[in-house]
């Protein structure tokens, strides 16, 4: 019998690629599949349109002269007003005339640098993380950011301490006050997620006990009862002299609420770990706390990212809720913006506003997991 | 290369039952382990004898009996287990290495973190024992890149980083592709005339036959049949044996 000889490789047929043969293969490869692509066209005709009409086309964009970094950009004439805008297209004037109170809410308007320099130094913070990843001291550098942040951030937006005039909570508001409550709530909810979820794996039966009871009374629980309990059944704990803020209320319920969703997506990724890892850290001699930080929390909590981000973007969506207990979040100044009798019954264009803004944020966070995974993938990397 | 050793039990373990549920898995062990001894222990599976050498470093816990391992009796105590556990290093049939840290880093860890080592002295400490394992070259890598052979011979290292007196091995090779049995077993026959104390649960016959002092056939909970090398493979007293050695040496 004769070798062969070593074949060369060769590209696949012409009929194999091309954009014709993926539209045949994909969209219509059988007679129900190209029905449902038909259908899918037409709906897409019967919406399209009318949306880009009402959104762009015949929106009135006319801003009046418009100051961006000391450049005069000139929109239209003057700004419209609601009723020179119509009632057929979005008015977007109506969101840049409102823009401060979305973003702010009630916050002074001499003070606004006060927020903007958070935002800013939210996003140096970002950065850092990325720059000292070479550094010698990293972890001191990072451990000294992260805990002088929310310090500076407190003082800046609120004052007191006789270094910045105060502001009441109150009169935070809007995206602001959405993405404190958020960063606030996934925040510390994480390592009291964590103390649970090992609580609940404990061989101690009070710690696992306890930890079960509280888990499974949170999530049985909607986040809105959780609000309304806050902040009508917690006053009932003090004595009547002392008050305790709205909006810290709401965080403590919030985080707590959180906390219990948070130790079920760290359990999820602590069971995924085989036992024999605990056995090798057990067999070389580490302590209980040893063994979970230094082996197991760094495998459960990289594979649980992509959970822990969805259900703190679950958690982001669902701070919205404050609203009913009278905080001015990002979604319920839509409300007061459209109040306003010069831009009386523009909700539209608010929730359509508030909308796109929280998608490109809670989109972008999406990704971000997914670039995280791909950071902490050392089992694969080849 | 055989020593007959006359030194002291470094392991000694009595009237040893351990139950899972109800079920009786290591019947009345008793069983002595002298220093520097190289002890090979087979029996078909289900025997027990994974179960025995876990309880030698209090990975399972056992209900009746004792353990005493260079004089520390095996008990709850959490102080005393470390205590054995940084004397005492086990190699797992699946290696168990830490997939998240390098191979440097799964060898200074316990080093580092229970014996206080610096990481300068604990490292070059781990790249002496990475050069011994021959694989000194991959220190930096992650578990994952490596063959079977190689990630079984860095959990060797690992076992040896914080210098034990005694070793556990728990079917080093059986999940390993047959051309890399070899590797592993090398090192291991390395170690076994440096004179460290170990305790192989094994089926690799041809090892014991070269290294053990004792090897100790198992079944159905309990110690069935012990002897030297050279007796142990002629001369078979129990059926139950015989059957095993038919079983396992035809091939």
């Amino acid at each position: 019998m004769p070798i062969n000889e070593l074949q060369a490789t060769r590209n696949p047929p012409k009929s194999q690629i091309g954009a014709l043969l993926w539209i045949k293969e994909n969209l219509f490869s059988t007679w129900m599949n190209g029905a449902l692509t038909a259908l899918s066209l037409y709906l897409l005709y019967i919406s399209v349109p009318p949306l880009l009409n009402w959104l762009l086309i015949s929106a009135n964009f006319n801003f009046g002269t418009v100051n961006i970094f000391g450049f005069s950009l000139q929109f239209g004439e003057e700004m419209a007003t609601n009723s020179n805008c119509g009632r057929n297209a979005a008015c977007w004037p109506f969101i840049y005339e409102k823009f401060d109170m979305f973003i702010y809410g009630f916050y002074p308007r001499e003070e606004l640098w006060r927020p903007n320099t958070v935002f800013a130094l939210t996003a140096l913070l970002f950065v850092a993380v990325r720059l000292t990843n070479n550094l010698k001291h990293k972890n001191r550098i990072l451990v000294g950011l992260l805990i002088s942040y929310p310090v500076v951030s407190y003082i800046l937006l609120l004052g007191g301490f006789g270094i910045l005039p105060t502001v009441e909570t109150y009169k935070l508001g809007g995206l602001m006050l959405t993405l404190i409550i958020a960063a606030v709530g996934i925040i510390i909810s994480f390592p009291i997620g964590i103390l649970l979820a090992l609580g609940r794996q404990s061989e101690l039966s009070t710690v696992r006990f306890f930890s079960v009871m509280y888990i499974e009374f949170i999530r049985a629980v909607p986040l809105i009862t959780i609000l309304f309990m806050a902040s009508n059944v917690l006053p009932l704990f003090f004595d009547a002299g002392v008050t305790m803020d709205k909006l810290v209320r709401a965080l403590i319920a919030i985080t707590l609420f959180q906390a219990a969703y948070m130790a079920e997506v760290v359990r999820g990724g602590l069971q995924a770990i085989p036992k024999g890892q605990y056995e090798a850290a057990d067999a070389i001699g580490l302590s209980y706390y040893q063994k979970n930080i230094l082996i197991v929390l760094p495998q459960a909590l990289k594979i649980s990212i992509p959970n822990i981000v969805g259900s703190s973007i679950s958690l982001f969506k669902d701070t919205t809720l404050v609203l009913i207990i009278g905080l001015m979040d990002f979604l319920a100044v839509v409300t007061g913006a459209a109040a306003d009798k010069e831009w009386l019954g523009r909700h539209l264009e608010g929730y359509v506003f508030v909308a796109m803004v929280l998608w490109v944020m809670l989109y972008t966070m999406s990704r971000y997991s997914k670039k995280l995974e791909l950071r902490f993938n050392t089992e694969n990397k080849n | 290369m055989k020593k007959e050793s006359i030194s002291k039990n470094i392991i000694e373990i009595s009237e040893l039952n351990k139950w899972y549920g109800d079920f009786h898995a290591l019947k009345n062990i008793n069983l002595n382990v002298k220093e520097g001894e190289i002890i090979v222990v087979c029996g078909p599976s289900g025997s027990g004898k994974s179960t025995l050498i876990r309880c030698v470093n209090f990975l399972e816990k056992f209900q009746e009996g004792s353990i005493l391992v260079d004089g520390t009796e095996l008990t709850d105590d959490a102080q005393k287990i470390r205590k054995i556990r940084s004397e005492v290093s086990m190699v797992f049939q699946h290696f168990n290495l830490f997939p998240h840290l390098s191979i440097i880093d799964n060898l200074t860890l316990a080093p580092i973190w229970v014996h206080n080592e610096t990481k300068a002295e604990s490292r070059e400490k781990a790249l002496k024992l990475l050069d011994r394992v021959g694989i000194k070259d991959q220190a930096e890598k992650y578990p994952n890149q490596l063959s079977g052979g190689q990630q079984q011979r860095v959990a060797i290292a690992r076992s040896l980083c914080t210098s034990p007196k005694i070793m556990l091995f728990d079917e080093p090779t059986s999940a390993l592709d047959p051309e890399m049995i070899s590797e592993v077993l090398d090192v291991m026959i390395e170690l076994a005339n440096e004179g460290i104390t170990m305790i192989c649960v094994t089926h690799e016959m041809g090892f014991a036959r070269k290294v053990a002092n004792r090897i100790i056939f198992m079944d159905d909970g309990q110690i069935v049949e012990e002897n030297d090398p050279e007796n142990f493979f002629t001369n078979a007293e129990s059926d139950r044996l015989q059957l095993f050695l038919n079983q396992i040496l035809t091939h």
